[in-house]
């Protein structure tokens, strides 16, 4: 019997096919903090910085979400500038020379935290513990400084404590809760209701200043907003200012117990996508649902039903 | 844009004044009346719709003109003409501190606490005003601004009040002494400046309909004239007398020696940037011309909001004609077929008159296609600002122009290259356009004659305060700040000078022993100091710097646009801190502790001054600290002994 050609199975592959040859990316040399380091084109400091393994906090940046370089934490010095450059969005330029711990850049930046800690409740952000270590940052300066003015104008002070967003927590529906105490004004959830997921755009930046604060059309409640409860920006919350109702009734019960929790990661069942879903259960409970960031299904995106719907699980008989 | 819209539908005459502006809605679709035979198989969106959304601001402005403030049925149906989603629209909204969101009386003065007029008793008139008509509307305030926290801004008292007040930040008038902006919505609303604001019954007359006669206002200069020849005299209603004074002769010219050719003169004549950061224009010119990526935009920016500031008021009010000519030249010289002039709202007159030369010179073929028969396109449109000194911000006027809130962009990318709707834009302050007249006219190298050779041409400078004669004086570069001065009658009763505020509330006090300083960009930057938007605010020596000094820390509090940390947070604790600042210096046996204590609120109030100018997005951040520095460097307000630690 003669193999017909087209019988003869190929050669087997070496290696995963290649990509096609795209144009080489021309690369851009820079030095980071003595090193020289090399990215490729249109890369930001910050990519440049984590490539070459040099530490930026980061606060308001998301891998998958465009930056809005608000929250300041991530400033670096680059010589002859004559401010900070935010690492996150500024762009790495042949030839520059960066500085990521310089006095400026850390003054800068505990000044910023002392900001946020003296403003914010920050309870729930635990990313941000060991930043204010590393960069001693005292919230409780700006009300002594101004405490003590007071206390030298008259003798018998009033108790003095500096402006806050401190109010109370918005809890308008059962899938999940607004503390705007805890918000930093980072802006992910409004990208993530926005043009960066979801476009749905139930929420905004509202007000100005240091009344800034995000919201919905006229502050109406979520049921009467634009809001399809896929808390993405739960996800992507960095203080736990949004956050599933479930978790919260736990909280509040003080029966959120991090620690004796499993997680586990499945697929989700209800549609043919297929989304990656962390399942997070205690005490044999599924008590929070959460996606990957760098699931390439989900980017840490669902929908309500994969984020909410596991009640159906924990009923029993 | 698949709009989720709920509560509420807009009355009449919301409907009306949002179609006075935008034509009849086409469908259903965009607030219509529903026609399912019609609008059922359709789909309503694509550029078309979204691409509208730069008239949001304007539609809110109508609604607001119509019925005095923006009920939610009114944005509603914004949303759906201009397909922007209610939560973003509610952003804008509440970003501009002119725009109201809850029913208000239809008559508002809007009275000017700024440092300026506080200097000619502001806050007796405010006094005055509450006794006559009860507290303030909030939204306008930043005293008031404080508790408006989650619900926007609302109003304070009833609506069903004919008339209301608000304090308002510098209205641009500080020539005048005191002032309030007039606003009394319905069909034919009215927009108007009361300066001087002599007394409360002045300002109760006004928002009862009565008229004041334009007061006359000072203008000076040393030497000829150059940017105010005209002001005064020509008529600013008429193309023919500015045609008399030499208007257009620069366009002519213009035309003749082509883009290039303009700017190369621009080039020689080493023209800087009068809004505050001194940038050369040409080399902005040449950058846009240059960009392959098309459209070019002109944006001229008239936002005049620095506290003290009110230079470019007076050009566009005065001169209108040479604004518009100054941006057509811009325009043919960049390459640019649209321009926009952003005017901020609390110039009524200034936004009036612009608007009647663009008219006219659209008729007389000076704007348009094929103009002067040049075969080149340009025309101009004009945007009211709504109360938001941020706005002044090039990239947070771009944003403003484009529907959004006025929050500054990170640069880079610079304009040049990503300006308005993301394409090359050349941005330019009111006073440096007008230069360009006679650059073009005299050439770039004899105009460069007059002043220092870093500093070429001449200044505008706004003196006000206490001075015999505030006002408008234009002088070579090189004057020293004693001759502006005496220009303008020196201090009056004959008492000495305290200080002297340059650059505004984002610049800094100088004291009396800079009164020799040179009024150049490079004399101003030995000195430390500024000449930002050419504010020269006199304070005497029994001046409350104090006062000021609150006045500006509530300023930036103000109007921060609340993106970056360093700025939202960093005004509100300079706020709180200055009263710490002050503390008595000179320890009293029993408040050493106090000393040493306030000694540590200007370590503290040092180290955020630092972060704020090394790390917030923009220039108001940057410099928001500045004055108040300045102050304290001068001893203006007693600095603490160092001690403790």
């Amino acid at each position: 019997m003669n193999d017909a050609i087209w019988f003869r199975l190929p050669p087997a592959p070496s290696s995963v096919p290649h990509r096609p040859p795209t144009a080489e990316a021309p690369s851009v040399s820079a030095t980071i903090d003595g090193r020289a380091v090399e990215a490729p084109a249109g890369a930001t400091i910050l990519d440049a910085c984590r490539d070459a393994g040099i530490d930026v906090p980061t606060l308001c940046y998301l891998e998958t979400l465009t930056p809005v370089n608000a929250c300041r934490v991530c400033v670096v010095e680059v010589e002859g500038a004559r401010v900070l450059a935010p690492a996150c969005s500024r762009k790495l330029e042949p030839g520059m020379v960066i500085r990521t711990r310089s006095p400026r850049v850390d003054l800068s930046r505990k000044l910023v935290l002392e900001l946020l800690a003296s403003s914010v409740d920050l309870s729930t952000a635990p990313t941000l513990v060991p930043m204010m270590r590393e960069y001693q940052a005292d919230p409780g300066r700006f009300a002594k400084a101004v405490g003590s003015g007071l206390s030298s104008a008259s003798s018998a002070a009033p108790s003095v404590s500096v402006a806050s967003v401190l109010q109370p927590a918005k809890v308008d529906n059962d899938l999940y809760m607004r503390d705007y105490s805890k918000c930093v004004l980072c802006y992910k959830c409004v990208e993530a209701c926005g043009t960066d997921a979801q476009h749905t755009f139930a929420i905004a930046a509202a007000g100005r200043g240091f009344d800034a604060h995000i919201s919905t059309e006229f502050d109406v409640v979520l049921p009467e907003s634009a809001c399809v409860y896929c808390g993405n920006c739960i996800a992507v919350c960095p203080t736990g200012a949004l956050m599933a109702k479930h978790e919260y009734d736990l909280r509040q019960a003080g029966e959120w117990k991090p620690e004796a929790q499993s997680v586990t990661d499945t697929t989700c069942p209800y549609c043919g996508v297929g989304c990656t879903l962390t399942v997070h259960v205690q005490d044999q409970r599924i008590v929070k649902v959460t996606s990957p960031l760098e699931s390439e299904v989900t980017h840490g995106n669902l929908c309500v039903k994969g984020r909410f719907g596991f009640e159906y699980v924990n009923k029993t008989g | 844009m698949d709009l989720h819209i709920t509560g509420g539908e807009p009355t009449e005459d919301e409907r009306a004044a949002v179609d006075a502006l935008l034509g009849p809605p086409e469908s259903g679709w965009e607030g219509g009346a529903r026609n399912i035979a019609q609008d059922g198989r359709t789909a309503a969106g694509g550029h078309s719709v979204t691409g509208e959304r730069h008239l949001l601001l304007p539609a809110f402005h109508a609604v607001q003109d119509r019925v005095g403030s923006v009920s939610r049925g009114a944005m509603n149906y914004i949303c759906r003409r201009l397909s922007v989603p209610p939560a973003e629209a509610w952003g804008v909204l509440t970003f501009y501190h002119l725009l109201a969101t809850a029913p208000r009386p239809a008559a508002v003065a809007h009275v000017c606490d700024d440092i300026a007029c506080r200097l000619h008793g502001a806050e007796q008139l405010c006094r005055d005003l509450e006794a006559r008509l009860g507290p303030p509307l909030t939204g306008g305030s930043p005293a008031a601004a404080h508790d408006t926290h989650g619900g926007g801004a609302r109003a304070g008292s009833s609506a069903s009040a004919s008339m209301g007040w608000q304090r308002s930040p510098c209205l641009g008038q500080c020539d005048a002494g005191s002032a309030a902006l007039i606003t009394r919505a319905g069909a034919m609303p009215e927009r108007f400046v009361l300066a001087p604001a002599a007394d409360a019954s002045a300002i109760v007359e006004a928002l009862a309909g009565a008229t004041a006669p334009p007061a006359s206002r000072t203008v000076g200069a040393i030497g000829t004239p150059r940017l105010l020849a005209r002001a005064g005299k020509v008529n600013p209603a008429s193309l023919d007398s500015y045609r008399e004074y030499g208007g257009y002769r620069a366009l002519a010219r213009a035309i003749e020696i082509g883009a290039e050719g303009v700017i190369a003169e621009v080039t020689a004549s080493k023209l800087l940037g009068r809004g505050g950061a001194a940038f050369p224009t040409g080399r902005k010119w040449d950058a846009v011309r240059r960009q392959p990526a098309t459209p070019h935009y002109v944006v001229c920016n008239a936002d005049e909001s620095e506290p003290g500031t009110f230079k470019d008021r007076v050009l566009m009010e005065q001169d209108p004609f040479a604004v518009v000519e100054a941006m057509t030249i811009c325009g043919l010289a960049t390459g640019a077929a649209q321009g926009f002039i952003y005017i901020r709202g609390e110039y009524p007159l200034a936004e009036a008159r612009i608007g009647s030369a663009i008219a006219e010179a659209r008729e007389a073929g000076l704007l348009g296609a094929d103009i002067m028969g040049s075969g080149q396109t340009f025309d101009v449109e004009i945007r009211r600002g709504g109360g938001a000194y941020i706005c002044g911000e090039e990239t947070a006027l771009f944003n403003s122009i484009e529907g959004k809130r006025g929050e500054p962009r990170s640069k880079p990318p610079f304009p040049a290259e990503v300006g308005v709707f993301g394409k090359p834009t050349v941005a330019n302050n009111v006073e440096t356009l007008v230069n360009v007249l006679d650059i073009v006219l005299e050439g770039g190298e004899a105009w460069a004659r007059t002043g220092t050779t870093a500093s070429t041409g001449t200044r505008l400078f706004c003196l006000s305060g206490h001075i015999a004669r505030p006002g408008l004086y234009e002088v070579p570069f090189g004057a020293t700040l004693r001759e502006m001065i005496e220009l303008a009658g020196g201090v009056p009763g004959g008492r000495g000078v305290k200080a002297v505020l340059l650059g505004g509330a984002a610049g800094g006090f100088v004291g009396p022993e800079h009164l020799d300083l040179s009024l150049t960009f490079e004399g101003a930057r030995a000195a430390g100091a500024t000449l930002g938007s050419g504010v020269i605010m006199v304070y005497d020596e029994t001046a409350d710097l104090g006062d000021s000094l609150h006045r500006i820390a509530e300023f930036f509090r103000h109007e921060s646009c609340g993106q970056c940390v360093p700025c939202r947070v960093g005004t509100q604790r300079q706020l709180e801190l200055l009263p710490a600042l002050s503390a008595p210096s000179a320890p009293s046996a029993s408040s050493a502790p106090s000393a040493s204590s306030a000694a540590s609120a200007a370590s503290v109030f040092g180290e955020l001054s630092v972060a704020m100018k090394d790390a917030s997005i923009c220039g108001l951040g940057q410099t928001a600290s500045g004055a108040i520095e300045s102050a304290l460097n001068l001893g203006l307000i007693e600095r603490p002994v160092k001690g403790g630690e």
